[in-house]
């Protein structure tokens, strides 16, 4: 994937009132948003971007199950079948004791699993370096990042960002991998999104 | 949208001040920023001291055995099990503000979830200590966990509430921890890009995981959030009714009661929001984060302890009552003549257990008691003591006398490493505590940049002055945009 250079311009708004209309105004104008970096969960901000939904919490469930089906099976197996014991009387399938555990790995399995997940979906992981457009974006600036082709006037992109009210505005050039995100495959284009 | 939402006037501010969003980062990132004070040295070195002295006392008990401990055959439980039914339930709070007040959507928890979650789990680290020293012979301890052995394999016992109990604590710990860094990772970030010092930049770096604040990993992480505070809502109310199952499913008289998992579950949250009261109200002072931790916070935590130690209040009466109207004769000399009879042994810690817990925090009835932090301090304290007395009455007061009179022990006082035992892990929570607060940022920065303009004061007071100059305009641009 490396090796190939990307060519950005980024704009930064301070204040998210701005950054919605603009989010609308330069996918409506036919740029592609490559991202928009904010300092704190920003709601509706995925979808005017044309995100689709996440299915981690897909994923949680299925590591659930698994977890509940582990527990269960393994000890069934062991007091069942490996080695029953006589516990005051007990019947060896004594279901309702082991309950507590089955809900304990339950839960485990679907937190481990999940919070795994996520930072293999986000590239999270000690000691990864990623590219920051703007040192700002974990502070109090929302960056968004517009991708060039060979066909776009990044000069008129810029333009375009100033006149949407963007504070800050440059060009960046980036070696494209991983570092840089591929969020934009799950982005829908407006004029899909709109059915026109 | 968030930032749109209309939040009604009548509700106080969650942030007070002129703030912006730089403004929040700097008032809560500064401390990690700066030399600690003289306060933090003093307080840190104190901790480290006790942690040492717990060290200490730990080895006596290795090298010399149980026997270091004042336990007997009649109390095999004595201090080291209400400590370790006190720690755990100490944490209880913070998953209850990270996790259940974040699905009842409650705005305040931003400021103190944060700092509460930190001290759940530092609270189940000390707890762990307790079953696990207990066990004597430390280096089997792994015999625990269910692994294919060369003795059979023999298996642990499923049924058993004390291997429920292994599982229920290490579930507990790890996923707090996971929650609780999951969150931290965004403003750990944002510490890293401000960092002027080489040690910052790297240190920051790995701890942060590379985030870069992206929409889609804010989307992921949101959905992570809400999902891991549902898995630790379930999770936090079967902690402590799995301890109180190690009580209730035996045939002892005093513990043989179905009433346990409701009231070690309130109990636990009761003395848990005691306990961050008394850690915020000093933190909020020393790294001067008033406007972020405000009296607000402080009433709305002390609402909670005043119901959660009414329903302890609850519970104890209808215990005691059914210890009565039960009609087994164990049961009732226990509650009678054990606990209730100020004259028996340990009759003065049955009242002062109501006293701390049930009769003290009515005074948070009164507004103006609520919101004194000198009073909501010195409250915190109480009802730490009676919680811990609490326990303390349940273990000792039911197994000093059994069935068999012959048996019944002595007055039982702890020794000198029982004790010290016990103020290692006070050294150990604090040492944990004071690095956290000099090197995490001890309020959740991104969440309260999220509720800044819906909750801020300057933004309340700039929205009424809109509300108020034009009513019909105001609701068109701001609640209508908001869909």
């Amino acid at each position: 994937m490396a090796g190939g250079i990307k060519k950005f311009v980024v704009g930064s708004f301070d204040d998210e009132k701005v950054l919605f209309p603009a989010v609308k105004n330069v996918r409506k104008a036919g740029y592609k948003i490559h991202e928009v970096y904010t300092p704190f969960p920003v709601h509706g901000l995925d979808h005017a971007l044309g995100m689709r939904e996440t299915s981690l919490h897909t994923a949680g469930f299925i590591y659930a199950i698994t977890g509940t089906t582990t527990a269960l099976t393994f000890i069934s197996w062991v007091f069942t079948k490996d080695w029953p014991l006589n516990i005051g009387g007990k019947p060896y399938f004594s279901l309702p004791a082991w309950i507590p555990i089955t809900f304990e790995l339950t839960v485990l399995f679907s937190a481990v699993g999940m919070v795994l997940t996520f930072c293999y979906l986000c590239n999270l992981a000690p000691f990864v370096k990623k590219h920051h457009f703007h040192p700002r974006a974990t502070d109090d600036l929302f960056v968004m990042a517009i991708e060039c082709t060979d066909k776009t006037n990044d000069a008129e992109v810029q333009a375009f960002l100033q006149q949407a009210g963007a504070q800050e505005v440059n060009v960046q050039e980036v070696e494209t991998g991983w570092w840089i995100g591929t969020y934009d495959k799950t982005q829908k284009l407006y004029k899909e999104e709109k059915g026109y | 949208m968030s930032l749109l939402k209309y939040e009604s006037q009548q509700r106080e501010p969650l942030v007070d001040g002129e703030k912006n969003y730089h403004q929040v980062t700097e008032d809560i990132i500064r401390p990690i920023e700066m030399k600690p004070s003289r306060l933090w040295y003093i307080g840190f070195y104190i901790s480290v001291a006790l942690l040492l002295f717990g060290v200490y006392s730990v080895y006596r008990e290795v090298t010399y055995g149980i026997g270091q401990w004042n336990l007997n055959k009649t109390i095999g439980w004595g201090w080291d099990i209400t400590n370790f039914v006190w720690w755990i339930g100490i944490g209880h709070a913070g998953t209850l503000i990270s996790a259940i007040l974040l699905l009842f959507r409650q705005g305040w928890r931003t400021g103190v979830n944060r700092a509460a979650e930190a001290m759940t789990i530092f609270a189940v680290m000390c707890a762990g200590q307790f079953p696990i020293w207990h066990m004597g012979r430390v280096w089997m301890a792994f015999f625990v966990l269910p692994y294919p052995n060369s003795r059979g394999p023999l298996w642990v016992n499923f049924n058993s509430p004390l291997l429920w109990d292994v599982f229920a604590v290490s579930t507990y710990f790890t996923v707090s921890l996971l929650f609780w860094y999951s969150g931290l990772l965004p403003d750990l970030a944002t510490v890293r890009d401000r960092a002027k010092t080489k040690f910052r930049k790297m240190f920051y770096g790995v701890a942060s995981f590379g985030w870069t604040g992206s929409t889609k990993h804010w989307q992921r992480h949101e959905s992570l959030s809400l999902v891991l505070a549902g898995l630790s809502t379930p999770l936090v109310l079967s902690v402590h009714t799995i301890v109180s199952f190690d009580f209730a499913t035996s045939i002892v008289p005093g513990w043989h009661t179905t009433i346990f998992p409701p009231y070690f579950v309130a109990g636990a949250i009761f003395s848990g929001f005691a306990m961050v009261q008394t850690l915020l109200i000093i933190v909020r002072k020393v790294l001067n984060l008033q406007d972020y931790i405000t009296i607000g916070h402080i009433e709305a935590m002390n609402k909670i302890i005043v119901l959660t130690g009414s329903i302890v209040g609850c519970a104890y009466l209808t215990e005691l009552f059914i210890a009565w109207y039960g009609q087994n004769p164990y049961e009732w000399y226990a509650f009678k003549e054990n606990r209730a009879n100020l004259f028996s042994p340990y009759g003065w810690s049955y009242y002062l257990m109501m006293f701390c817990n049930v009769v003290s925090p009515q005074l948070f009835w009164s507004r103006k008691l609520r919101r004194n932090i000198t009073v909501t301090f010195f409250m915190s304290i109480i009802v730490n003591i009676g919680m811990w007395f609490e326990r303390f009455v349940i273990i000792v007061t039911s197994v000093y006398r059994d069935y068999l009179p012959s048996s019944w022990s002595t007055y039982y006082s702890p020794t000198i490493w029982e004790i010290g035992f016990y103020l290692g892990t006070f050294g150990l929570f604090f040492t944990c505590f004071f690095l956290f607060a000099k090197y995490f940022p001890v309020i959740a920065v991104a969440e309260i940049k999220a509720i800044l303009k819906t909750s801020g004061e300057n933004y309340k007071v700039k929205m009424s002055d809109m509300e108020k100059a034009d009513a019909e305009k105001f609701y068109i641009d701001e609640v209508e945009h908001a869909h």
